[in-house]
């Protein structure tokens, strides 16, 4: 096969999940942010900053009609974020992140990819600093770091069976959200937290679940495996293991919590048969509070 | 191979199941296979282990599940038989079926014939010759074997025979057979004198095996007469449990048709072998009895034919007038009501009344004259068959009858007077009897030397008298003379029946002879020896089952073997005629007792049902297939695949049933609740969703103009099918008739019925009173439809119906169509017109049907908004009639809402008037 074919072929693989991800993340940042017009009530920053003039790209919505009005040009009115801020995203794309238990439910990355992108799309329009923490794509703002987020969220796959936070880069003052599904190793999460609040650094984690690791809705002989098929576990009665399943997973949410607790974080946890919007909803408050 | 009942077609599976044990080794070892399951959260699951460790083995349950699975499809494969047929050793001899064929074979004769049927076709089957033998005719040349086919149709026209088979006879004839064959021997299951030799024989030329069974066997012994009572017995051969039996007894009717009796029942005690049933019938109807038969046992054996030793003979006993005051003892007739009365019944009365009575001997006692019209008729009576039994006495003595010219009801001429001999006044001593000459019919009686005569009458020397003397006195002068006339005879005693004249009345003898004349009943069977030298003819034969036909051939046999020989072709039971009697010959002897059948051990004894063979291959492996699926859904519970996520949908499904019937309930109350709380007028659903259409149309503007003109004021009309809804709640229903209708069902019959005599009306309306002819196709469908309808007489509307007045007066009833006749139900017959009053009074009841065919609903349909849906005639004419079919409308519902009240209305002025205002 050419190189240009596999490119070409590449890059429609690239493309195709990657316009409905930023249109879908797009759209549920807007109700977020369509909300909080409506109560007449500021985002991250409610002081005026300046005007500037419209610029292609910029939505119509945008666009400070009253001072409009007054010229021939189209302005947008800018408010001042305060504190600007560098957000680090840290999306688990692990494999055991592409686990649905239904097909009408959502994949858990797939939940993940979009939390992330809106989020970052409501920070860039918030005039956040935005990025990732695979140091890859370093905090920017502005459409294009939307655009090069959405092209790493849409095409990144660890081959990890689990995802492992990495925080490179952290600066004082930066903001990190860690939306996994926590599953993997707890230390290596300990590890970075510490490493993050070492740093002055404080975020948010975000669990995401399916439905059905919650519920644990087995039964019967049962070789469980994990996604990547590397860790494998035989029972012949999985009902009889539900109880202790479920016992350990919230072992796993008291321990996440505490961690949290501990290092001055959020934690909250997400299941894929919710909104994403309850959970954008909450990160975005978690990242309101300073 | 044969396990029990049960037989195999390929018994070499079978081996397959000694596989089972293996399978279960194997089976045991491999537990179900495990689901693999992607789960991100088995990271939690590592190291957490199974409470059960022994389950990785296969449940016990699964294994007996799948094993009986595999011993099913194992079983079923090798073609299990249920009664398995056909599987006596296969044989290529000559088949001969052999029927006992007496009485006792008819108790059941179509099943033995249908058995026997079934066996011929498998030995046709089987390339196998056969012959069919009927032990009771056997026949002479030996045993022809044909093809089997062949047979059949002749054991269809075989019957068996009346009489009991001769085994000894059977033996000699089996010993004379060559060859070899196997034998179907059909038992009647009784026992006979030579049965096991005949046995014997037949086990020299093959195998044999014995047919036994059937219903039970009963018989009844002949009749006995005694103490005024009838006595039967009937008997069985087997002593079992208790069992009653009927018996009928069968004579002619008034009317000479064959009729039962009397009925009584036979109780046979458990254990018990014999039954007696006692009958005490008058004597009219016991001379009427034919047979005594079992009911519901139509064999010969069952059946006691009756003779002449039941009839009580009747006698009429005529003498002179008694104008004398006399002793009893004097009277003409003293003597011989004694000597007769414990033997025959009597008659008395004028010859008139008793000659139409047709009494078997008339005795005339010193009756001298008697008119030309009663002699005729005794004469006439004498011709076909009567005994006429005439005594001498004084009045006979001083007559002139018979002296000139012999009378016909004399057997001689007599002389003037008579002589006395050896009285006070005469020569001689009175007359002894000389001894009977041989043609007489006292042949053989001892005369007691007591008996004289002292008077008698003289008979007239004549060619013909030698003949006609049965009985002389010493001297030679007849005593007793008798001739024949016609069928019957006329038999004159010279003296008189008292003692008067002669001593004979008072001794022995005259009751003797009076037997000998058969005037007294012969109250037992004769002796055999009693019959030597006469003749009987076969009048009557039995057949096996226990029905009289006359003979086809002559049958003639002595008098001295009639009771004695053995019934056979030659002499079948029956009815037999000998000379001044019947006698009745019946298969059972008053001794006869019945024995079961007795078989050496070893024969082969099969019942007569033959139980179908039933092949269980397909329903084994029915079985082992439904296992083999159980088994996938015990495997799929096991492995946790058996409930997906489709479990809440079909609770659903199961909770959304158990809602529906309640649904329904709530449906019909809401549907009667709608119908009761207005009149409502409906129609019945037809089928036709067109002719449904237009007669809810037309029951909309009838109920439109209902409300405008009258008090009436019905809600919406309605559909109702006559299989689901409740008809009660309308009073009034419109039946549009169809010709593809369906019937209703037996219930909706029923319902429509109680509709009806509920005082509901039906307006059946054919539709068809356009078509011009005398029925159309609607009429016939009306005609199907209302045959089971309890539909009264009908009759056109008659000009005074009070349809035509309810409310408008009215004389025609047209619908779209005008012209044809309705007709409602007939007035009573009598009701008349009073002079004066415009009506007749006919003040009671509903018409329950309307029947016409002016399509009354067409012209009465409005649509939604109330314009007319047909066209009815042509311009202002067809409107008018349109309203008249209106104004019929308002009629009829006037009519059935109010019933007769109209008709009453009628007659209010002639109340006010009886009032006298």
């Amino acid at each position: 096969m050419s190189d240009a074919r596999q490119l070409r072929r590449g890059a429609a693989e690239l493309s195709a999940p990657f316009p409905p991800l930023l249109a879908e993340a797009e759209q549920l940042a807007a109700t977020v942010m369509f909300g909080e017009h409506g109560r007449r009530r500021a985002g991250l920053g409610d002081e005026f900053w300046q005007y500037r003039p419209a610029a292609e790209g910029d939505e119509a919505r945008l666009i400070d009609w009253r001072r409009s009005a007054k010229s021939d040009v189209h302005f947008i009115r800018q408010k001042e974020w305060q504190a600007a801020q560098s957000v680090l995203l840290w999306p688990d794309l692990s494999e055991s992140m592409a686990f649905s238990s239904h097909k009408n439910l959502p994949t858990k990355d797939h939940r993940v990819r979009l939390v992330a992108l809106a989020l970052a799309t409501l920070l860039v329009r918030g005039g956040e600093r935005v990025g990732l923490a695979d140091s890859e794509t370093p905090p920017a703002t502005g459409e294009t770091q939307l655009l090069r987020l959405a092209e790493a969220l849409a095409s990144g796959r660890e081959a990890l069976e689990y995802g492992a936070p990495e925080l490179r880069g952290l600066r004082p003052n930066v903001r990190a959200v860690l939306v996994s599904d926590f599953m993997g190793d707890i230390a290596k999460v300990e590890t970075a937290l510490q490493k993050a609040s070492d740093r002055g650094v404080r975020g948010a984690l975000l669990q995401v679940l399916d439905p059905a690791e919650e519920a644990f809705p087995y039964d019967g002989r049962t070789i469980f495996e994990s996604m990547g098929g590397q860790l494998q576990h035989e029972t012949l009665k999985a009902g009889d293991l539900r109880r202790r399943y479920l016992d350990r997973l919230a072992a796993r949410k008291d321990e996440l919590t505490r961690l949290a607790r501990a290092s001055g974080w959020q934690y909250q946890c997400h299941h894929t048969d919710s909104s994403a919007q309850i959970a954008l909803m909450w990160l975005y408050r978690a990242l309101e509070q300073r | 191979m044969v396990i029990g009942p049960i037989g195999f077609a390929a018994p070499a599976l079978l081996w397959g199941l000694l596989a089972l044990p293996v399978l279960y080794l194997l089976l045991r070892a491999v537990p179900p296979a495990p689901v693999r399951r992607r789960f991100p959260g088995v990271a939690l699951l590592l190291g957490l282990k199974d409470d059960e460790s022994q389950s990785d083995k296969t449940p016990w349950w699964l294994l007996v599940l799948r094993m009986l699975a595999v011993a099913a499809a194992i079983i079923g494969f090798a073609g299990p038989v249920l009664n398995p047929d056909g599987e006596v050793a296969r044989s290529d001899a000559p088949l001969l079926i052999l029927f006992d064929g007496g009485w006792a074979d008819a108790r059941d004769w179509d099943a033995r014939r249908a058995r026997a049927q079934e066996a011929l076709a498998e030995a046709g089957r089987e390339g196998r010759t056969a012959s069919v033998v009927m032990l009771t005719d056997l026949p002479v040349e030996g045993v022809l074997f044909q093809a089997a086919n062949g047979w059949n149709e002749r054991v269809s026209g075989m019957t068996p025979n009346a009489w009991e088979p001769d085994f000894v006879e059977a033996a000699a004839w089996a010993e004379n057979l060559t060859g070899h064959f196997d034998t179907l021997w059909f038992s009647d299951g009784l026992a006979y004198e030579g049965r096991p030799d005949l046995l014997t024989v037949l086990q020299t030329y093959g195998a044999i095996r014995v047919i036994e069974g059937g219903r039970p066997t009963y018989a009844l012994r002949p009749v006995v007469y005694d103490d005024d009572a009838l006595r039967v017995v009937a008997v069985r051969p087997t002593e079992g449990i208790g069992a009653e039996v009927e018996i009928a007894v069968h004579g002619l009717n008034p009317a000479g048709q064959d009729s039962i009796l009397a009925v009584g029942t036979a109780d046979f005690a458990p254990g018990d072998t014999e039954a007696e049933v006692a009958f005490t019938l008058q004597p009219e109807l016991r001379n009427r009895i034919t047979r005594f038969q079992i009911s519901g046992h139509r064999t010969a054996g069952a059946t006691s034919l009756a003779d002449d030793g039941l009839r009580r003979r009747e006698v009429a006993l005529l003498a002179a007038g008694n104008e004398r005051e006399t002793l009893q003892l004097l009277s003409p007739l003293h003597y011989l009501n004694n000597a007769l009365e414990p033997s025959v019944d009597l008659l008395d009365g004028e010859l008139e009344a008793i000659l139409p009575a047709n009494p078997d001997v008339i005795v005339l006692a010193d009756i001298a004259q008697l008119t030309q019209s009663q002699t005729r008729d005794i004469a006439a009576w004498v011709a076909q068959g009567g005994l006429l039994v005439r005594f001498a006495g004084p009045r006979l003595a001083a007559s002139d009858i018979s002296r000139d010219v012999e009378d016909p009801l004399m057997p001689v001429r007599l002389r003037q007077g008579g002589r006395s001999v050896g009285g006070t006044l005469t020569w001689g001593e009175p007359k002894a009897l000389l001894p009977f000459p041989e043609n007489s019919p006292f042949y053989g009686l001892t005369i007691p030397q007591d008996v004289v005569v002292n008077a008698q009458v003289v008979a007239q020397p004549d060619p013909a008298l030698a003949e006609r003397v049965i009985a002389a006195l010493a001297d030679g002068t007849p005593l007793v003379t008798r001739k024949s006339l016609g069928a019957g005879q006329v038999v004159l005693f010279h003296v008189t029946a008292n003692a008067d004249w002669s001593t004979l009345p008072l001794s022995g003898l005259f009751v003797e002879m009076l037997e000998r004349l058969s005037i007294s009943s012969h109250t037992a069977l004769p002796a055999p020896e009693d019959l030597e030298g006469t003749t009987w003819v076969g009048e009557k034969a039995l057949d096996a089952f226990g029905s009289l036909h006359d003979v086809d051939t002559v049958i003639t046999t002595a008098g001295e073997s009639l009771l004695i020989q053995r019934l056979s072709q030659a002499l079948p039971p029956g009815l037999y005629a000998g000379p001044d009697r019947q006698i009745a010959l019946n298969v059972m002897r008053e001794d006869t007792v019945l024995r079961p059948a007795t078989w050496p051990i070893g024969t082969v004894i099969e019942g007569l049902t033959l139980t179908p063979e039933t092949r269980l291959k397909g329903p084994m492996l029915t079985g082992s297939l439904g296992l083999f699926l159980l088994d996938v859904l015990a495997a799929l519970w096991l492995t946790g695949r058996l409930w997906g996520r489709s479990i809440p949908k079909s609770a659903m499904i199961v909770l959304l049933a158990s809602a529906l019937p309640m649904d329904v309930k709530a449906q019909d109350d809401a549907f009667a609740i709608g119908v009761t709380t207005d009149v409502v007028l409906a129609h019945v659903l037809t089928g036709d969703s067109e002719v449904d259409r237009t007669a809810q149309a037309g029951l909309a503007g009838l109920t439109r103009v209902l409300n405008q003109r009258t008090s009436i004021e019905p809600s919406s009309p309605v559909g109702v099918d006559l299989e689901r809804d409740e008809l009660s709640f309308f009073p009034f229903l419109y039946w549009p008739i169809t010709q593809n209708q369906p019937l209703p069902s037996d219930e909706a019959y029923a319902k429509l019925n109680r509709y009806l005599r509920g005082g509901g009306m039906i307006l059946f309306d054919t539709r068809d009173a356009d078509i011009p002819g005398r029925e159309g196709a609607n009429a016939v469908a009306l005609r199907r439809l209302a045959g089971s309808l309890n539909i009264p007489p009908l009759e056109r509307i008659p000009e005074d119906h009070v349809l035509t007045r309810a409310f408008y007066l009215l004389q025609d009833f047209p619908g779209r169509y005008a012209g044809r006749d309705v007709w409602v139900e007939a007035a009573p017959p009598g009701a008349e017109q009073i002079e004066g009053m415009p009506f007749r009074n006919l003040n009671d009841g509903v018409t329950p049907v309307v029947i016409g065919g002016n399509d009354w609903a067409s012209a009465w349909a409005i649509d939604r908004t109330g314009n007319r849906m047909f066209p009815v005639g042509r311009g202002f004419t067809g409107e008018r009639q349109r309203e008249i079919a209106y104004r019929f409308g308002v009629n009829l519902m006037m009519h059935v809402l109010t019933g007769n009240y109209k008709s009453d209305q009628v007659h209010v002025p002639a109340l006010l008037d009886r009032l006298g205002q």
